[in-house]
């Protein structure tokens, strides 16, 4: 068992019937934003592209840690971008690191799933790290740049 | 500095610091450990991924 960093199957292909929508300007009947949760994974678990929701099986447990993780905040809409006349991509980055504060977690763990939690908790992508616990402590995720080549999570035609 | 333990909040100047890194094409990540006697009382790592999810979008041609 092991997880695998990964953008989820099922996201692009909800991408294609607008279940998910990080920006401000949606195209479906609601005008809101959705709300978007991070949650940890021990290393024993098995989370990958084929994940298609947030599950608490495998989820970390300890002190000051809610099943379901934290709000992740998507400050900057989506940006598309063409590279040529037959590619581009679109891209889009959390705005703001995702924090656990003050939990503690003994038992390893290696992934974090970013999931929709306004539509029924649907998986969106699966980040892997070094394995960790925490003690009375603090664990914090830093977001890469919000470019064409570093966005966090990226679509691309070649 | 008051540092947060399992034996509460606690002067850093009673504790063992010990701290780490690493760096790999995924990830940037450091730790701060504190140690009481020889027991791990806090821990905290910071993660800075490196790597995103990406997925190649194609359409397909008609012929």
């Amino acid at each position: 068992m092991a997880n695998t960093q990964a953008m989820t199957t099922s996201f692009m292909g909800e991408l294609m019937t607008a279940t998910h929508n990080f920006g401000t300007a949606p195209v479906r009947a609601s005008g809101a934003t959705d709300s978007f949760k991070a949650a940890l994974y021990l290393a024993s678990a098995t989370y990958n592209a084929s994940t298609t929701a947030y599950s608490t099986t495998g989820e970390v447990t300890g002190t000051n840690y809610t099943a379901g993780g934290v709000a992740v905040t998507f400050g900057t809409p989506p940006t598309a971008t063409n590279s040529s006349t037959t590619a581009g991509v679109a891209f889009v980055t959390p705005s703001a690191s995702i924090t656990y504060t003050n939990v503690t977690l003994t038992t390893a763990f290696d992934a974090v799933l970013i999931y929709n939690s306004t539509q029924s908790n649907k998986a969106v992508s699966v980040h892997t790290f070094g394995s960790q616990t925490v003690t009375a402590g603090t664990f914090t995720l830093t977001m890469p740049s919000n470019t064409t080549s570093t966005a966090l999570l990226r679509l691309a035609t070649t | 500095m008051i540092v947060t333990t399992t034996k509460g909040d606690m002067d850093d100047s009673l504790l063992e610091k010990r701290e780490g890194s690493l760096d790999n094409d995924n990830e940037s990540t450091t730790w701060v450990e504190y140690w009481l006697d020889g027991e791990l009382v806090h821990r905290s790592v910071h993660v800075t991924l490196k790597k995103n999810v990406s997925s190649a979008v194609e359409a397909a041609s008609f012929n």
